[in-house]
């Protein structure tokens, strides 16, 4: 059974169409990695699911219930945890205090603040700073701990390597990988595609809001992707 | 935008302008040749109070509509604009019109130094800081010798002049008065300053990476609706003869200006004159109800605020404007985004 | 003697500045607003209280009542006034119709104000009451030459401890952290499983709580009418600024420093009591190196 599914999906910034129509599912244990270039519609497609921005047209369904109206805060409560674009840690509250801001939802699971300190020691180091004194990819590495406090059903994650060093990136990833090798059902977003492919089962690509390829990750060809990536070089995409 | 053939038609207003322009050149001509005729003294006089009020409301949306800053202070320059009349008026001899202009420019030459001060703070913080300022300004004309203490001053410069005479000249002369101040914020408006201070009011971080300069800008508009306030509180000294600390300072008339603003509509020149007509029509007609008019007031004031919060004005505007202060693009592409903005 | 008399009794009058700010700091910390109907629904608490000692209940009946009663109102107006309102503030970047925007908090919170002081002086006239309180207004300790007065000193305690259990709740508790992050982040707050709307219900309706307990207390103290409101919020709003927007300790600093202006004003010349506030209030505004930027609530 499938953790997540997602059909039609439609979501729009005013006369702006974001994302048009996408469907898409993530099973057990699955990671699926979507990508695509700047304003493919990634962000925003992340954006519906986790209940920040609501869809024009489309369902989603968690565990086989329809989650698609249900507000941000509850679709935590019932398993949907985002790791959002630009981390938006909470400055003022202590590296600690954040983390525990992902136990809000009280939900039952393997991740505790020792399992999210063991695998983040450089996090476990800090857990007196506050959150806004911390680099981009210490916020990063909280921002994820707090994501799993909430022992999510499904793992959303927004772009992970944006705006962070190479190598900072390649740890980060070493994280994801393990948290999605122990069986985290996650769903990725990523432009980065070395890394994405690196923690995929299944690839799909976005451009335009819409989808251009599926495939599983194992076996890829690079350039198939970065063809699906940057579209159909002939027309470019339309600003609609 | 790859079509150079296409030129964008910019315009201000429409015919909705020009015809509202008609109506409003008309009730002009009725209210300066015809009503004073036809009404008796005591309607002149409560028509004066209802100039003031465009005046007071016109400058407050100066402020709030266009400068985005909440004053709840403004009282402190209709006391001083009151007070500058009568001793204008009376102790140095001025003529009653040209004390109500000097007046106006004490105000001005008392908010520039103020505004020093309340620009420490920001928003919400502004808004009481501007009424702590209004609070000082009273406690300190109370405690100065000459100025009547806790009674207030009456206007003796009229004093042998002919009831009659002077309730025209005072009804006149504020309407005078008040159809330049409209006029004249329509023309800041307008203008490039007015432009800019639209930039700031809609986006203050970018209007400044733009080179707008946001604290002149913003300097100018408390001054210049200070300025109005004053002017609005001689021309109701001249109108009831006298002032006192308690009600010329008093905070209800920034409550006033609120309603009136944000009842007629925020951000727009029209707004406060629907506004000002409604809330001394409502005044007229609830004053045998006492305080419970101002409970009233209050009420829908928080309603519009909530469920129209473009106000009365907002609700027609689009089909009328009196004031074009907005370009009209023509459309020309269906991705010209920019008309979007022009019907504001 | 007389001096040293002003001393202490601005200080402990700063004790009742800082229990009216401390409901004001908390809405202006946790969600950016500034409510001007504070000061009126303060003096709505005194005479509610008022009302219930008249109807034979003991003094401290009626703070029982009155407190969760302004609890109950803080989340209702939170509700129904002020997250509709703040709804707006986004809408305004969002969509080109312009209306109120972000003045809308304000504007709503003035309109309470404005309605409520009216209904007030309709219900209970403008003349001025104050809270029958026995023996307890006039009851006095010996402190060397000087008389500290009971009631005084009982509210600059009610203060401190409330600052405390506030500041506690804040920092211990998995709400009061909630609420912290809600005013940091609303989105991201949301993202973790607060519901940023309740949370800032439940944030007023602490505030109101504090705000009807220092009502009562001004009551007791203080010859109050429905105009006083005005008075009380400027009070709290000094406190609060020269306090300098940290914590609430600061607030209970700045009430002192505003209390004491009062007094020993009110010792140079009678009358001037109130000014000499107001005057110490803008010299700080004066003094601060580069003007006072609201911060968020601080644990």
């Amino acid at each position: 059974m499938n953790v997540l599914d997602v059909s039609g999906l439609a979501v729009r910034y005013g006369d702006l169409t974001a994302v048009d129509g996408v469907s898409l599912s993530v099973a057990e244990g699955e990671t699926l990695a979507v990508l695509g270039a700047n304003g493919a519609g990634k962000s925003t497609l992340l954006a519906a699911l986790a209940g920040m921005h609501l869809p024009a047209s489309g369902t989603v369904l968690l565990d086989g219930a329809p989650v698609t109206r249900v507000p941000a805060h509850q679709r935590v409560r019932r398993g949907i945890a985002l790791v959002p674009e630009g981390r938006r840690i909470f400055g003022s509250l202590t590296v600690e205090e954040n983390l525990l801001m992902g136990r809000y939802p009280k939900r039952p699971g393997p991740w505790d603040l020792r399992a999210v300190y063991d695998m983040f020691p450089l996090v476990a180091e800090m857990r007196d700073r506050r959150g806004g004194v911390l680099s981009g990819g210490q916020q990063q590495a909280v921002a994820i701990g707090r994501a799993l406090l909430a022992n999510p059903r499904v793992l959303l994650l927004d772009e992970v390597s944006l705006g962070l060093a190479p190598t900072v990136v390649a740890q980060l990833y070493d994280a994801v990988r393990q948290i999605t090798a122990s069986g985290t059902t996650a769903l990725v977003v990523e432009q980065d595609l070395d890394q994405a492919l690196r923690v995929a089962d299944r690839v799909q690509c976005l451009l335009g809001g819409r989808t251009v390829l599926e495939a599983p990750a194992a076996g890829l060809d690079r350039d198939t992707v970065a063809d699906a990536y940057f579209g159909v070089s002939h027309h470019p995409p339309s600003p609609r | 935008m790859s079509r150079p053939a296409a030129v964008p038609t910019i315009t201000r207003g429409g015919r909705g302008s020009l015809v509202g322009g008609g109506v409003m050149l008309l009730v002009v001509v009725l209210l300066a040749a015809v009503v004073p005729y036809v009404v008796t003294l005591g309607a002149l006089s409560s028509l004066v109070m209802l100039f003031a009020l465009v005046i007071l409301g016109t400058t407050w949306n100066l402020l709030a509509g266009y400068g985005g800053m909440v004053s709840v202070g403004q009282q402190a320059y209709v006391g001083v604009g009151g007070y500058a009349l009568i001793q204008l008026a009376d102790a140095v001899g001025a003529p009653p019109w040209l004390a109500v202009l000097a007046a106006g420019l004490i105000g001005a030459a008392i908010a520039l130094p103020t505004s020093y001060l309340v620009f420490r703070l920001a928003g919400g913080y502004f808004a009481i800081g501007t009424w702590v300022v209004a609070e000082v300004f009273r406690l300190v004309t109370m405690r100065i010798d000459g100025l009547g203490g806790g009674t207030g001053l009456s206007l003796s410069a009229f004093r042998g002049t002919d009831r009659v005479e002077r309730v025209a000249f005072v009804y006149w002369f504020a309407l005078a008065l008040m159809i330049a101040v409209v006029l004249g914020t329509y023309l800041l408006m307008r203008s490039r300053v007015g432009l800019g201070l639209t930039a700031i009011r809609d986006d203050r971080v970018a209007a400044s990476s733009l080179g707008v300069a946001v604290d002149r800008g913003r300097r100018l508009v408390y001054v210049a609706g200070s300025a109005g306030a004053a002017l609005a509180g001689a021309l109701v000294a001249l109108s009831t003869l006298g002032v006192t600390p308690g009600s010329i300072y008093s905070v209800s008339w920034t409550a006033a200006m609120i309603f009136i603003v944000v009842v007629g509509g925020i951000g727009t020149i029209e707004g406060p004159l629907v506004g000002a007509v409604l809330y001394w029509a409502l005044q007229q007609a609830l004053a045998p109800l006492g305080t419970w008019y101002l409970v009233v007031l209050g009420v829908v004031a928080v309603g519009v605020v909530l469920l129209a919060p473009r106000g009365l004005w907002g609700l027609v505007a689009g089909r009328y404007q009196l004031f074009p202060t907005g370009y009209r693009v023509g459309a020309v592409a269906p991705d010209a985004t920019v008309a979007r903005r022009a019907g504001e | 003697m007389d001096w040293l008399n002003a001393g202490v009794q601005g200080v402990l009058l700063g004790g009742q500045y800082a229990l009216l700010a401390c409901g004001l700091s908390l809405i202006f910390g946790v969600m950016r607003i500034v409510n001007l109907a504070h000061g009126v629904l303060a003096v709505l608490a005194a005479y509610l209280s008022l009302v219930l000692v008249q109807q034979g209940l003991p003094l401290w009946l009626a703070i029982v009542v009155v407190v969760p009663l302004f609890a109950a109102l803080g989340y209702a107006v939170q509700r129904g006034l002020f997250n509709p309102a703040l709804a707006q503030v986004g809408q305004d970047a969002a969509g080109g119709a312009r209306g109120a925007g972000e003045l809308a908090p304000l504007l709503v919170s003035f309109g309470v104000a404005v309605a409520l002081t009216n209904l007030l002086q309709e219900v209970f006239s403008a003349d001025t009451r104050k809270i029958p309180t026995g023996d307890l207004a006039s009851a006095g300790l010996p402190l060397g030459d000087l008389s500290v007065g009971v009631l005084p000193l009982l509210t600059l305690g009610v203060a401190v401890a409330v600052i405390a259990a506030v500041q506690l709740f804040l920092a211990r508790t998995s709400t009061g952290r909630a609420m912290r992050a809600v005013a940091d982040d609303a989105g991201a707050a949301a993202m973790t499983g607060v519901d940023p709307k309740h949370m800032y219900a439940v944030a007023t309706a602490l505030a109101f709580a504090t705000l009807g307990l220092a009502g009562v207390f001004v009551g007791m103290s203080t010859q109050f009418s429905p105009g006083y409101g005005d008075l009380v919020l400027l009070f709290a709003f000094e406190a609060v600024i020269i306090g300098g927007l940290g914590s609430l300790w600061g607030t209970l600093a700045g009430g002192m420093v505003l209390g004491l202006a009062q007094t020993i004003g009110a010792q140079i010349d009678p009358q001037s009591g109130v000014l000499a506030g107001h005057l110490v209030f803008l010299a700080v505004l004066v003094v601060r190196p580069g003007g006072l930027m609201p911060r968020s609530v601080q644990a």
